[in-house]
């Protein structure tokens, strides 16, 4: 399928009238969002007015673009596997083998060695567990989304339970977040059971639609039982965690003093941020191991084909509620551990947008690649903040990144699948 | 073989679609360690049938009895369609292959043991935490996967995957796929469909081996006569749903009716050949 590009490449006078029609539709598109606006006129009435100057150069940037694109690609879409060579795609996946191993290594260390390196910057702390968060949470609806294969638009809703399971348990019961923690994800897990019972034999699009509804019924019974969540003020001052038992603060028998170092607020943070580093680490830890298994394998199987499953005895209901329990679980932990780390929530925190987030990342890191969404999550999240400035562009460049990626790389930035095993050559 | 006894009672098997009867009080029995093909024209309800037997049909009446070389019965019209492969140890192919595609070759024979060694890791619990007795049943897992990938000539592709095999390829692999779940009864739906001669050929081999060195008693659905005849024990035909023939492929071959059915009968004996069909 190597295309030669000089065979594809179109003549001159076909390369215009395609950027012609590519800038009419452009004009049509620009014409009203870009060539009118309107104005306080002198009346202080709402006047319309023009802005033919921006309009022209927007539509002549398309008419250009295109007219570029005839020339250089023909009229063969542009994706990756055509762009590249076909040396490469044969290679790409071995080269991939040996790089990926030692790129996830020095990321981790790059994890690790972070708040050693940024010990003074409160906000880069900060940022490296917001992202940490959404790894973790990548990392646990990869279970559900890329192994087995369910797309769960309502992820947010066991993030929610999680963080309104560990406030509530914290805060009336007196339990410690190490206590809390696991009854948190438990908690999840089991409203992930409850929802895949009704969703068993739904797939694909109506397997979305009634995960979304589960999610924003989630939001609205935590907006409105006002007597248990709090409604929309939603619950504040919710126990912050103890290393073990000594409190990050400045009294005797706290943190600081019991090792003898001067008291800092900074080590509260530092300890956040290797405790969801264990956490999202712990997350992928059981993943790998249970892709191994056969519970795993037939998870994977399970997006395969479901009825070859069924045909070879695998109880797919199971299989079903056993990855919507993990990934819910994982959820719960992270949710768990955004309570603690905020100290306050409120149904605001748990709206669709995150679960589109974090389906994002794990769609664009490469569905069932645990490298692929650290990374889309270090990216995603990263590149927010370095775009915080241009806080009206960055869903534009959001969405033109989601673009891109879809067409160069289809299956997500890693979207070569490690085998669970092989058959070892030795043995023969 | 052992004295006739059959492995699959099926009686007065019923399949209807609404309005549509697809399979009408079929009855037949299949001999264990024998190899029985059902045979018929394009929508007689061979797959139906099949369909029936590994569950992923509910009959709309009639009774399928399988019976284990230990005496131990299942109903199978009672049970769910993965209970049929993992407690009466039924497996079946696919008329259009279904294989996980994604997967490799390997992981493909491996998922077939997935009962086995999911008992194995104590259901995920100990394999979490890698105990011995789960390693050494993946070890035997994937042992019986190689075995079976020797025998289906596919042990160089085993690291590839599944949906990158050539056409004849993945039938084998389906069918060793099959095989890795233990199977006392093999269900296989059209498995030299699209096969050159060379490889019906293989198949035959690899079908006659399943029999003998391992006792699995084989159905099979097919259109391809050589295979058929050659391997075939017993054949039984059927033709819009009903059963029109039953017998050795030797008496198969010459029955008048079935001839009737596949090439069908010159204008003037069409009522006589009516009549005696009973339409």
């Amino acid at each position: 399928m190597s295309t030669n590009a000089a065979t594809t490449r179109l003549p001159i006078a076909a390369a215009l009238k395609d950027a012609t029609l590519a800038a009419l539709v452009a004009f049509g598109l620009f014409a009203l969002m870009v060539g009118l606006y309107t104005d306080q006129g002198p009346t202080g009435a709402l006047v319309v007015s023009t802005r033919l100057e921006q309009l022209t150069i927007v539509v002549g940037l398309v008419f250009a673009g295109a007219f570029a694109r005839a020339l250089i690609f023909g009229r063969e879409p542009v994706g990756f596997g055509r762009l590249q060579p076909a040396w490469l795609t044969g290679r790409a996946a071995n080269v991939f083998r040996i790089v990926s191993p030692l790129f996830g290594s020095a990321l981790l260390a790059f994890a690790l060695l972070w708040p050693v390196v940024f010990y003074d910057n409160r906000y880069l702390l900060d940022l490296g567990i917001l992202v940490l968060t959404y790894v973790m949470l990548g990392w646990g609806l990869n279970i559900v989304v890329g192994l087995a294969g369910l797309l769960d638009l309502g992820y947010v809703a066991f993030y929610a339970v999680g963080a309104y399971s560990y406030a509530l348990l914290a805060q009336n019961f007196g339990l410690s977040f190490w206590i809390c923690l696991p009854l948190a994800g438990i908690l999840a897990a089991f409203w992930g059971v409850l929802l895949g019972f009704p969703v068993l034999r739904l797939r694909g699009d109506y397997l979305a639609i009634v995960t979304l509804a589960f999610g924003e019924i989630i939001r609205l019974v935590l907006l409105n039982w006002q007597d248990l969540t709090g409604g929309p003020n939603g619950i504040s001052s919710i126990p912050r965690p103890s290393f073990f038992g000594l409190p990050f603060n400045d009294d005797e028998g706290g943190f600081a003093h019991t090792f003898g170092i001067e008291f800092s607020p900074i080590h509260r943070i530092v300890f956040l941020f290797y405790l969801i580093l264990a956490l999202a680490l712990i997350t992928n830890w059981v993943t790998l191991r249970m892709r191994r298994l056969p519970v795993g394998r037939a998870w994977e199987a399970m997006r395969e084909d479901e009825i070859a499953c069924r045909s070879l005895g695998i109880n797919t209901t199971n299989t079903k509620l056993t990855a919507f329990a993990m990934g819910a679980m994982f959820g719960g932990f992270a949710g768990a551990f955004f309570a603690t780390r905020q100290g306050f929530i409120s149904p605001e925190s748990f709206v669709f947008g995150e679960s589109a987030l974090i389906l994002a990342i794990v769609v664009l890191g490469g569905m069932g690649s645990q490298l692929g969404v650290a990374v889309a999550a270090l990216v995603m999240l990263g590149g927010f903040e370095v775009f915080r400035e241009f806080e009206q562009y960055r869903m534009l460049v959001f969405g033109g990144a989601m673009v891109a990626i879809m067409i160069w790389r289809p299956r997500g930035l890693v979207g070569t699948r490690e085998p669970s095993l092989y058959l070892k050559p030795e043995g023969k | 073989m052992t004295p006739a006894e059959p492995i699959l009672t099926v009686e007065r098997l019923t399949m209807r679609f609404g309005g549509l009867v697809a399979v009408d009080a079929l009855s037949f029995e299949a001999q264990r360690g024998a190899i029985t093909a059902l045979i018929g024209p394009n929508g007689a309800g061979k797959t139906t049938v099949f369909n029936c037997i590994t569950g992923f049909y509910k009959p709309s009446a009639g009774m399928m009895r399988l019976v284990h070389s230990d005496g131990s019965v299942f109903l199978l019209e009672r049970l769910l369609d993965f209970r049929i492969a993992q407690l009466a140890h039924v497996a079946r192919t696919f008329q259009n292959i279904r294989l996980f595609s994604g997967m490799t070759v390997l992981e493909n024979l491996v998922v077939a043991q997935h009962n086995v060694l999911m008992a194995a890791s104590g259901f995920t619990f100990a394999g979490l935490f890698g105990l011995k007795s789960y390693t050494a049943a993946e070890r035997a897992s994937i042992d019986k996967a190689r075995y079976w990938l020797d025998r289906t000539h596919l042990t160089a592709r085993a690291d590839d995957l599944a949906g990158s095999l050539a056409y004849g390829e993945q039938r084998r692999l389906e069918i060793a796929r099959a095989m890795c779940t233990n199977p006392a009864l093999l269900c296989l739906d059209e498995p030299a469909a699209g096969l050159n001669g060379r490889e019906s050929a293989e198949l035959n081999e690899l079908l006659r081996f399943i029999r003998k060195e391992h006792g699995t008693s084989i159905l099979l659905i097919e259109h391809d006569m050589g295979v058929v005849m050659e391997i075939s024990d017993h054949i039984v035909v059927l033709d819009y749903g009903i059963k029109i023939a039953d017998g050795t492929p030797e008496a198969i071959r010459n029955d008048p009716k079935v001839i009737a059915a596949y090439l069908g009968v010159e204008d003037e004996e069409v009522e006589k050949v009516e009549a005696e069909v009973g339409i």
